[in-house]
């Protein structure tokens, strides 16, 4: 049937059409496939034990990974300074994937450009590139900072980049004065984590450097690391204000990745001002919101500004409690009561949802950070990690999270499976089913074939809208997540429940 | 001879050309000088050079050759296993991102939507990847044993630390008895994503073709042909637009043996050399493997255009002329079906978009292929451009486009803002990277390589959905919210938009 002005119809309905269907019914004459029951056999036989320890046996195959790699991170670091633009050396392809990806999950522009490294760059090398990308790039996009960081290809053939931007400058591409940090940002090291601390440590060094004063400035920096939640940096905000004490966010790329509708187009909304980030040499201490992501970047700065590090993950009730009493430790304020009235109103939340989660068993995948955070606040409601699933894992995060989980009644019967992927993922979900599984949009297949409802934290997430929007950290976190997960459950036992006088037993209009 | 009327708007546009290259330093302006061009009546082509490197640091929309090769060409294949051969990255941050729909169960007996890769890790770019790659493919074969063959897509390291990726997959394909696909599609090689098409369809040619060429040698080969056996060549079924397609080639009566390659399989690719006319839709990815078939089995080939009841109906009357009466009358009997239906969408949305204006900025073919969809609506092109397009590609386009339609080729971010904030069209059509720039200057926006999430837009079924898009894109209210009432700049600027709408 033809369709209808009135009522159109797009793929979502078009191609259940009985048409559609017999045309999808005649094409399989050309196509070779098997039969039916053999697809049948295998994906059954894909559900198993025999299946799962295959599975487990490969060493070099992976499939449907969850972890990219370096120079997205790094990009990702770099607009968070005022007026950066981050320039990739290598080929372009990496820069519109990257641009892409970001752009998909936070339905906002990203902006960077690549040197288009081609054949001949591979084997004269790049510095011709980099003398004209920086002046093409300087001369048209008015940045007040380039950032610079590498695809594989600049690596592999051993591009250099100090050598690459002196030269560079000398040519006359950019200004003399003019910052251009960088940072070798290999793909087959580390994964996008690395390339954010990489990246990061790389424009600390290159803003500080000569800055460094005799007197503290009294100021506390705080980094986020690879934190794609926009409301936590507008949370750290809040809550400084809160406390009244003068503070520096490294790296501040929420208004970058969340800026208003004007009508007119800025590349450039917000970020850290270059001259804070330049006078954070002269802090009396830095917080980073993450461990993982910031390793290089803490070392540097306890080593070259000799200024005191830590780790604080305010994710869960006692997250947020440990970073508000660290907060107060440093800046001598007592914590505010709104604060602790905000806790209160968590804790509160907690309670009205306890008897919906208390027990559930869950799988989680991600970036080491956000799995540790999850699962503590997890493990604060009650609930049951199973498979904990980290493909860009390290051994201080095996050992950490195995800390945690030793420390609650609730975290006895997880098993911690590091560097490896989603597939692996299937076959836990599979042969030890869990109630409920967190991780990105890509953990909508895992969904699709298991059943297990999927409650989306991560990056990306690409096929909802606006929860990058919300914050995860601090007391008001706290209430996101849990609005996210206990509502995904009540969706699932709604779906699981809705057959008239078969399942709707259960149907409650009250929970 | 352009019309006088018109002689204003060229001088106007080529002024406006001189104007956004003055913000380069002098050698990219030069360069960029010659991608730059306003159309002019008569010309043989649209005056603008193209394929050629981008320049470095301009912010060019391009891809490279992965994502030609494996994104575009042969990802889609649904019953193989493509390996991202190479880092983690390439292959993530693309996963899933063109919407090529087939049918089949993901993970048994199609692999459309997962992403296997070798991970490269350092030892593997100081010891090369080969050993690893062996026993990547043995180890596939074990957890997916459905699968109908293995493409290898290299990404940038693998050619320059020296690996033998054909080597392996000779190898490899002796020991699991299927067809291994090398493919050297590092992200280096040319200038954008259209060489890794090239090298995509070589390796059909080189490693696909000699596999039937031999089954047919050895009688072996299972296919009875018709008369009226096509293929659908250059269909990605993004949204599903080649079975939109495919629904009216068969209405007419003729048997779609192959589609290249959205919802295809490497049975329909070996079928192929068999068939009586290859019909292509993305000239600019698989004109290279029409014209070996052309050469290698004397097969036809024709170009169509399914966008648009007027092209549509043009593409099944060219089609239907190269087949015997019995497809012409069909073809008239299906083209009269439709037409209703074509004038009741029509006349839904064409008074809602009568004389707007667009500019578009897409791949290789839908610059000049979605044109006559638009004009069909009453909307009119004042800007066009290619990121990937050859020169082919561009004389191509004069048959689509009007005297003073401003023509830009890979155009960089920078020109691309200056145009549209210069022409202010109420559409923008193009990609996801440029889409919320121009939201944010509120504008509407459609992208043309996913059809925004909506689809398909090929074919009878798919106008109507892109009637309706268009519609919705351009006579949203959300557009008439941005700026506060307080705000008098803002005020300003809506006044002014408004006058124009009015004109």
């Amino acid at each position: 049937m033809p369709q209808n002005p009135e009522k159109i119809q797009d793929h979502v309905e078009l191609f259940h059409q009985p048409e559609y269907q017999q045309l999808f019914e005649n094409k399989k004459q050309f196509e070779n496939g098997h039969e039916a029951e053999e697809v049948q056999r295998v994906a059954e036989w894909t559900k198993g034990w025999d299946y799962r320890e295959k599975n487990f046996a490969r060493e070099a195959l992976t499939v449907n990974p969850a972890k990219g790699c370096q120079p997205l991170g790094a990009i990702f670091a770099a607009v968070g300074f005022e007026g950066t633009l981050p320039f990739v050396q290598g080929s372009q392809g990496c820069v519109a994937y990257f641009r892409t990806h970001l752009t998909r999950h936070y339905k906002e522009p990203f902006s960077g450009v690549s040197s288009s490294m081609t054949e001949d760059a591979a084997v004269f090398g790049g510095l011709q590139n980099m003398i004209d990308g920086l002046a093409n790039s300087y001369q048209l996009y008015k940045p007040k900072m380039i950032a610079v960081c590498t695809t594989c290809m600049a690596e592999v053939i051993g591009d250099d980049l100090q050598s690459f931007i002196n030269n560079a400058k000398e040519a006359g591409s950019v200004p003399q004065t003019f910052p251009v940090p960088y940072a070798h940002t290999p793909s087959f090291v580390g994964s996008h984590i690395t390339g954010y601390d990489n990246m990061m440590k790389g424009i600390l060094s290159n803003l500080t450097a000569g800055h460094k004063k005799e007197t503290s400035n009294g100021k506390i920096n705080f980094i986020p690391g690879f934190d794609t939640y926009v409301g936590n940096n507008r949370e750290i905000k809040r809550i400084a204000s809160l406390f009244g004490f003068d503070y520096t966010i490294l790296a501040d790329n929420s208004d970058y990745l969340d800026s208003p509708n004007t009508g007119e187009f800025d590349m450039y909304p917000g970020g850290t001002k270059l001259e804070d980030a330049a006078d954070s040499i002269n802090a009396k201490a830095t917080i980073a919101l993450q461990a993982h992501s910031t390793l290089k970047t803490r070392e540097y700065i306890e080593k070259e500004w000799k200024q005191p590090t830590s780790v604080s993950r305010p994710w869960g009730i006692k997250g947020t409690d440990e970073f508000l009493m660290k907060l107060s430790e440093l800046s001598g304020i007592p914590i505010p009561q709104e604060l602790e009235i905000e806790r209160g109103r968590a804790v509160d939340a907690m309670t009205d949802s306890h008897s919906w989660i208390h027990g559930k068993r869950f799988a989680i995948y991600g970036e080491p950070d956000l799995v540790y955070s999850v699962v503590g606040f997890m493990l604060e409601m009650g609930a049951e990690p199973v498979h904990i699933l980290v493909h860009n894992s390290n051994e201080v995060f095996e050992a950490e999270i195995k800390e945690l989980l030793a420390s609650s009644p609730f975290g006895q019967h997880a098993t911690v499976w590091p560097g490896k992927d989603l597939w692996h993922m299937r076959s836990l979900l599979f042969t030890e089913p869990v109630d409920f599984l967190i991780g990105n949009t890509y953990g909508k297949y895992l969904w699709r074939d298991t059943k297990i409802p999927l409650v989306r934290i991560g990056y990306p997430i690409m096929d909802r809208h606006h929860l990058h929007r919300y914050s995860t950290i601090g007391y008001q976190g706290v209430i996101n997540l849990l609005n996210w997960v206990v509502n995904t459950l009540f969706e699932e036992i709604d779906r699981n429940t809705n057959i008239p006088s078969k399942t709707d037993i259960s149907y409650d209009l009250i929970r | 001879m352009t019309p006088p009327e018109n002689q204003n708007i060229i001088e106007e546009r080529k002024e406006l050309i001189k104007e956004v290259l003055s913000a380069y330093p002098e050698k990219a302006a030069k360069k960029r000088e010659k991608h730059l061009s306003v159309y002019e009546e008569g010309k043989s082509d649209c005056g603008v050079k193209s394929n050629i490197k981008s320049l470095p640091g301009v912010m060019t929309a391009r891809g490279c050759a992965y994502a030609g090769s494996k994104g575009v060409v042969w990802g889609p294949i649904k019953d193989m296993i493509h390996i991202s051969h190479g880092p983690v990255g390439c292959g993530y941050w693309s996963w899933s991102g063109r919407r090529n729909y087939y049918i089949g169960t993901t993970g048994i007996d199609t692999f459309g939507t997962m992403h296997f890769t070798s991970d490269f890790q350092e030892r593997d770019i100081v010891f090369g990847g080969d050993k690893k790659l062996t026993k990547l493919i043995q180890e596939l074969d074990v957890l997916f044993p459905l699968n109908r063959g293995v493409s290898i897509q290299s990404e940038c390291p693998i050619g320059l630390i020296g690996d033998d990726i054909e080597a392996v997959a000779r190898k490899t394909s002796k020991e699991i008895g299927k067809p291994v696909v090398p493919v050297r599609c590092e992200g280096f090689r040319g200038v954008s994503q259209s060489l890794g098409h090239h090298i995509a369809n070589d390796m059909v040619r080189d490693w696909v073709f000699t596999r039937s060429d031999q089954a047919k040698k050895d009688g072996t080969l299972k296919f009875e042909g018709t008369p009226y056996d096509v293929a659908i060549i250059g269909d990605y079924n993004i949204g599903g637009d080649a079975w939109a397609s495919r629904i009216l080639l068969e209405e007419i009566g003729l048997r779609v043996v192959a589609q290249w390659s959205g919802d295809g399989t490497i049975n329909e690719m070996l079928m192929t050399p068999n068939v009586k006319m290859n019909l292509i839709h993305c000239y600019r990815s698989m004109n290279y493997i029409s014209r070996h078939m052309e050469e290698a089995y004397g097969i036809p080939w024709l170009e169509y255009n399914f966008f648009g009841p007027t092209k549509i109906a043009e593409s099944l009357r060219e089609i239907a002329s190269k087949f015997d009466e019995t497809i012409q009358a069909n073809a008239e009997k299906v083209i009269a079906k439709y037409q209703p239906t074509m004038d009741a969408v029509i006349a839904k949305y064409r008074p809602r978009l009568d004389g707007k204006t667009v500019a578009i900025m897409v791949g290789g073919l839908r610059p000049r292929h979605v044109v006559p969809a638009f004009l069909d609506l009453g909307m009119k092109m004042i800007g066009t451009g290619y990121e990937f397009a050859h020169n082919d590609d561009y004389k191509r386009t004069t048959h689509y486009i009007e005297n003073g339609t401003i023509v830009y080729d890979d155009v960089t971010a920078y020109e691309f803002e200056e145009f549209i904030k210069a022409l202010k069209p109420d559409l923008v059509a193009s990609g996801v990277k440029e889409k919320y720039v121009f939201q944010k200057m509120g504008l509407p926006f459609r992208q043309m390589h996913s059809w925004d999430y909506s689809g398909p837009y090929h074919g009878y079924d798919g106008f109507a959905i892109f009637a309706r898009d268009m519609d919705l894109a351009l006579n949203s209210p959300t557009w008439s919210l941005i700026g506060a009432p307080w705000n008098e700049k803002a005020q300003a600027k809506k006044a002014e938009a408004k006058a124009k709408a009015a004109v």
